[in-house]
């Protein structure tokens, strides 16, 4: 007979008990640390301080071991202990162009001042399982080239010059801060670009890939790609002045596209923006395609009604913090809407067959 | 857990929360957007509820969590612990005992008092959301008091099915001007919407905070030759007789037997406790 559905409590206890133990794995196995998880899985580290909007890689680590390798539920974690940080202040803008470059590529000029800069990239790996790897042997070291120390500058500058590409408006306006204010459409680049740098990177990736594929078309060259160190500056109002207080490491990616102008604006090369917390190239080039696909109105281009054009879709639904929880709520109990949903259904289905039974008592 | 403030949130977040709540109760059923935070529950799964219960919950205050009505569904439990943990307050099963009652998609059958404060976790706040998804639109339509649309899918509901066919987050309008989702309650307890206690709603993923005060108008729409009924199984309770109470249908065997019973679970333990006896209730009092 019917039992009271009692005892959530205790089966939650086991619930967390059990997911400890399979986190764990066979304990036949040696245990990971955080270090290995920070050295040795970095770009899935990369990733989880990208989206989950906080640069601390052995934090992210453990984020990543806790979640058993789950990079949205680390993502989670970090988000949510990153709402608990007390607010100090705000860092000055980083200067992308002081970056300690490790990688640095162009796709629109052969050669330009700094060079053409690989660094480590899986580009031209061909895609074959390295079963040497499976046997864990030592990694032979890479020959090392004298590295460069005067600051390289960026590609768009060399176009700058010649005003052939598209001014950005300069503004001292302080930008607003999504994870302080409740977004508000229009909400402006600013606002938007901090919505696609901690966005899923799939969802960004996909709504770049759609316009890449005609959907609001902004035919894109990687104009510059960049990947290295930067200093973090703060003003310190005890001294008066800005100290260095750490160094980040950002990719950041410019992207040149065609613009035929519009009513407003003469013909010249436009620009998308992408920047993100660690080695994270797809992420940003996908970045840089949506910001130029969101910014139409600005340039006085046509809304063609492309998902990738429309702001307040793309910033609604990038979050996957946001996704992951609404999608995933529908777990939760239901009952009592779907016991209404029931008696409605019935009521309506009874109605229906009187009217058929009268209908037909009437022929 | 010492190393978090009181009811987790810091001081300043809760100074925000507070003035949107307070502009919601002076404004009932305005949506009143808020900084909402990330909370260590996903969104979805109360972290709007969570955040106003953690800024209107004081060190006296003694809380109740109901999911379903029930105080003992997973994600209910889930709640109440972190508020236990982080807070330290008093927490009760007994609605009556309560001064903080935070729930999902019920109000409770007791009537509540002056006292006591209700706080609804909210998944989608905007009523107008499933007839236009832009939120740019929808903050004009309420701006305007322009809600024709809703009348027209109420209107088109009864064409095609000879009634509203809305059973649960029916749609009200509050004080004469907001029309307000009332979180996915059944309309069972639409009418109940107008009480003495003050009933704040929080959606933390959409980021709107709204309230209705105390003794405020709160209607549901409908139209003069379909008027507005509010549902429930047409049982009593099979545990404790009840029956004015909102039913839960629990399957019992293969063979499809079903039983009513109460989905609020501390309603049917106090009429229990008072010697009410329904059709199964010898064997269910086991």
């Amino acid at each position: 007979m019917y039992v009271a559905v009692k005892g959530g409590e205790k089966a939650i206890e086991n619930a967390h008990a059990w997911l400890a133990e399979e986190r764990r794995g066979s304990t036949d196995i040696a245990e990971l640390s955080i270090a290995q998880i920070r050295e040795q899985l970095s770009l899935a580290v990369n990733r989880v301080m990208a989206e989950g909007s906080l640069y601390d890689p052995n934090l992210v680590a453990l984020a990543i071991k806790q979640a058993r390798g789950d990079l949205i539920e680390a993502i989670f974690l970090i988000r949510a202990y990153r709402t608990t940080l007390p607010r100090f202040g705000y860092s000055n803008p980083v200067e992308t162009g002081q970056m300690t470059c490790d990688r640095r590529i162009s796709a629109t000029f052969k050669d330009a001042p700094g060079g053409q800069v690989l660094g480590p990239t899986f580009d031209y790996t061909h895609r074959l399982l390295d079963f040497k790897l499976a046997a864990e042997g030592e990694v032979p070291d890479a020959p090392e080239g004298q590295p460069r120390t005067e600051p390289t500058p960026h590609i768009t500058e060399f176009l700058q010059g010649e005003d052939i590409i598209q001014d950005e408006p300069v503004s001292d306006a302080i930008p607003g801060d999504l994870t302080r204010e409740p977004m508000e459409f229009p909400a402006g680049r600013p606002l938007r670009l901090q919505s696609l740098t901690r966005g899923d990177e799939g969802f960004v990736l996909g709504m770049a890939y759609s316009t890449q594929r005609g959907y609001a078309r902004n035919h894109a060259f990687v104009g510059e790609l960049r990947i290295g160190k930067v200093a973090i500056e703060m003003d310190i109002p005890e001294l008066g002045f800005a100290i260095e207080i750490g160094e980040v490491e950002l990719t950041e990616c410019e992207t040149v596209n065609q613009f035929t102008g519009s009513k407003t604006e003469p013909p010249q090369f436009t620009r998308g923006y992408g920047l993100v917390f660690g080695q994270s190239e797809r992420k940003s080039i996908a970045m840089a395609l949506v910001d130029r696909a969101l910014r139409w109105k600005e340039l006085g281009e046509d809304n063609l009604g492309a998902p990738a054009q429309d702001e307040e879709f793309v910033l609604s639904h990038a979050d996957n913090i946001q996704a992951t929880g609404f999608l995933e709520h529908i777990k939760l109990p239901h009952y009592v809407d779907f016991q209404s949903e029931l008696e409605l259904v019935r009521k309506l289905r009874r109605e229906a067959e009187e009217r058929i039974t009268q209908k037909e008592a009437a022929e | 857990m010492s190393e978090y403030n009181f009811a987790y949130l810091d001081e300043q977040t809760k100074r925000m929360i507070r003035r949107a709540i307070l502009k919601g109760l002076a404004v009932p059923g305005y949506q009143v957007p808020f900084a909402s935070r990330e909370m260590p529950m996903p969104y979805g799964w109360g972290t709007g509820g969570v955040q106003v219960s953690a800024a209107t919950l004081t060190p006296e205050d003694t809380f109740k969590v109901i999911d379903q009505g029930a105080d003992d569904t997973t994600n209910a439990v889930s709640i109440r612990k972190f508020f236990e943990n982080t807070a330290g307050v008093e927490t009760t099963e007994e609605t009556e005992k309560a001064t903080v009652i935070q729930t999902r998609h019920r109000i409770p059958e007791a009537k509540l008092s002056e006292d006591q404060i209700l706080v609804y976790q909210v998944p989608i706040p905007e009523p107008l959301r499933f007839l236009e998804p832009r939120e740019t639109e929808t903050r004009k339509m309420h701006s305007l008091e322009e809600y024709g649309l809703m009348h027209v899918k109420l209107y088109e509901d009864i064409s095609q099915h000879g009634a509203i066919s809305t059973s649960y987050a029916y749609p009200v309008k509050v004080s004469d001007r907001y029309v307000m989702e009332p979180s996915p309650i059944p309309k069972f307890d639409n009418p109940k919407l107008e009480m003495d206690a003050i009933q704040l709603f929080g959606a933390g993923r959409e980021q709107r905070i709204y309230a209705v005060p105390p003794h405020t108008k709160v209607v549901s729409l409908d139209f003069e030759d379909y008027p507005f009924e509010a549902t429930k199984a047409d049982h009593p309770c099979d545990l404790c007789g009840a029956e004015d109470s909102y039913l839960d249908e629990v399957i019992m065997d293969d063979a499809g037997n079903r039983m009513f019973v109460c989905s609020d679970t501390d309603y049917c333990r106090s009429r229990c406790t008072a010697g009410h006896v329904g059709r199964l209730a010898e064997e269910g009092a086991a």
